[in-house]
């Protein structure tokens, strides 16, 4: 179980999601959601697949567009703001991909260069150098620079997913299944490097994932995705201490898988 | 259901339709398209311009494609010219050979050849390597790092083969022309001199011109195909495949258009 987070500032909301709702053709996939996540907190959303978590995020980033409520992200409507002001927001999220999402045709190197160069314009290629050390060390493969993405395991390509994010210092972090299709003990090191990020960069996090055991080990605060709507939150106890069938089911079938 | 982002700027419920699902299916693609193309000739303009991948694909479109064309130009030369002796024999106008074959090598085959060619090579790989990159989410991963994904995959490779596809249909005309040259040689013992001599006596300005603007068009179309196939592959390992193939199939079938188009056009301008 996760320590109290003594970081967690409530007076300011780097998220505030109300009656959000998205349907794909006549699936309707988030009914009115409403959110808040707060700076310095890492808040995990739990649900079965299909149930809309990914689609959450993707809107929270400005990857999908939502059909009707209001999303904030760090002070910013985001569905209202032009592309030049979407970039600049985007540059203060950092999102790991589910699978990772590394750049097949670059190395590792190359990977995490890449943010750097068309951001960061002013750095010299001393500082990028410097700057891929630092967050590589972070991520704990400083070994796998001149490595190609297809030569990495699923845990090292999750790790560098996640630092290629981190390069940039985001504000705000967002995980897509982070240990999704990981064996036990590489899904512990990836929970613990969670942790760690919001400790070193001081981020504030949504933890999408199905799995309980990343949920008991990140999460500040737990949320649960059912029939599209946040149906139970509060700590990770708090919300499987209910005699909602339905989250019990989830519960059971998560610990017997 | 598919829940990926297929074209996320575009990406919006659609529930009712205004005809038939069918039909606003392919006025809604067509509409897609257009816009899709329009965006290149927006963002070709702007900063930033991403040189060092539109070097990087024209290598790969160019340079790569060179042993492929090399062979298949120098073969063509060769068959065109050895089916074209015994009609022009009957006749008695062997002495045409060269004429004929830089007529047809230059406004037709040569362009056309290595348009082909260029599909199958070029407008697949684009396919698949977009495709993939949008299956994988690596798309989706640039656009959330804030940077411009169509312009940096979609216009380096649009533009790097709107530049490399003209380059090697030269490169194809001269090596044609060298088959067929050789041809010629082995059997009426004709001098290069003679030979190039009769073969630009026998085209125009106008032969040139409509065959370098030919494969500019083809060009972009080969790039533009590619891209939009697997920029817009919907999700999983059968969408990669799909997009490669439907980019090779769309483009050999627009590039047999246009060139049935630019000839009408070319006619009525030789015409007055």
């Amino acid at each position: 179980m996760k320590e109290i987070n003594p970081r967690i500032d409530r007076s300011r909301k780097v998220i505030e999601i109300r009656g959000l709702k998205k349907a794909f053709d006549d699936f309707e996939v988030l009914k009115g959601v409403d959110l808040d996540l707060y700076q310095g907190e890492n808040l995990v959303v739990l649900g079965r697949s299909g149930t809309g978590k990914s689609v959450l995020i993707k809107i929270i980033s400005g990857l999908l567009k939502p059909d009707e409520g209001y999303v904030n992200v760090l002070g910013e409507e985001v569905d209202r703001l032009t592309p030049k002001e979407l970039d600049a927001l985007r540059l203060k999220i950092g999102f790991s991909f589910q699978n990772s999402a590394l750049y097949d045709s670059m190395t590792v190197k190359e990977n995490l260069e890449f943010p750097l160069i068309r951001h960061a314009k002013d750095l010299t290629q001393k500082d990028r150098d410097r700057i891929i050390s630092v967050v590589l060390e972070a991520v704990g493969l400083s070994q796998a620079m001149n490595q190609m993405p297809s030569e990495l395991s699923g845990g090292q390509r999750k790790r560098i997913g996640i630092a290629r994010t981190l390069i940039l210092k985001p504000e705000i972090m967002l995980y897509d299944e982070p240990t999704a299709g990981l064996d036990p003990i590489t899904s512990i090191e990836i929970n613990r490097l969670i942790n760690e990020v919001q400790r070193r960069f001081n981020t504030s996090s949504i933890i999408i994932t199905h799995d309980l055991t990343c949920a008991k080990a990140v999460g500040d605060r737990v949320v649960m995705l059912l029939d599209g709507q946040f149906q139970r939150q509060g700590t990770f106890d708090e919300v499987f201490d209910t005699n909602d069938e339905r989250v019990k089911a989830f519960y059971n079938y998560n610990f017997i898988d | 259901m598919d829940l990926s982002n297929k074209n996320t700027e575009s990406t919006r419920s659609r529930r009712r339709y205004v005809v038939s699902k069918r039909l606003d299916r392919i006025f809604l693609e067509l509409g897609d398209v257009y816009a899709f193309i329009a965006r290149f000739f927006k963002e070709l303009w702007f900063p930033p311009y991403e040189l060092k991948e539109i070097i990087n694909q024209c290598y790969e479109i160019g340079v790569r494609s060179l042993p492929l064309i090399s062979l298949t130009g120098f073969i063509i030369g060769i068959v065109f010219t050895n089916q074209s002796r015994p009609s022009l024999a009957d006749f008695g106008a062997a002495a045409l050979l060269p004429a004929l074959i830089s007529v047809a090598i230059i406004r037709a085959i040569g362009p056309l050849v290595t348009a082909l060619i260029a599909a199958g090579r070029v407008a697949s790989g684009i396919g698949a390597e977009l495709g993939s990159m949008r299956v994988t989410e690596q798309i989706d991963a640039m656009e959330v790092s804030a940077t411009n994904p169509y312009k940096f995959l979609v216009v380096s490779r649009v533009l790097a083969s709107t530049l490399m596809i003209p380059a090697l249909t030269m490169y194809t005309t001269l090596v044609s022309l060298l088959g067929g040259y050789l041809n010629i040689r082995q059997n009426e013992q004709t001098s290069l001199t003679t030979f190039f001599y009769q073969v630009f006596e026998a085209i125009t300005f106008l032969d040139l011109a409509a065959s370098s603007v030919k494969s500019v068009i083809f060009g972009f179309t080969i790039g533009m195909v590619g891209c939009y196939k697997g920029y817009n592959s919907s999700k999983g390992t059968e969408g990669v495949g799909k997009a490669a193939n439907s980019s090779v199939v769309t483009a050999m079938f627009l590039i047999f258009i246009e060139e049935l188009l630019i000839m009408q056009v070319i006619n009525a301008l030789r015409s007055f």
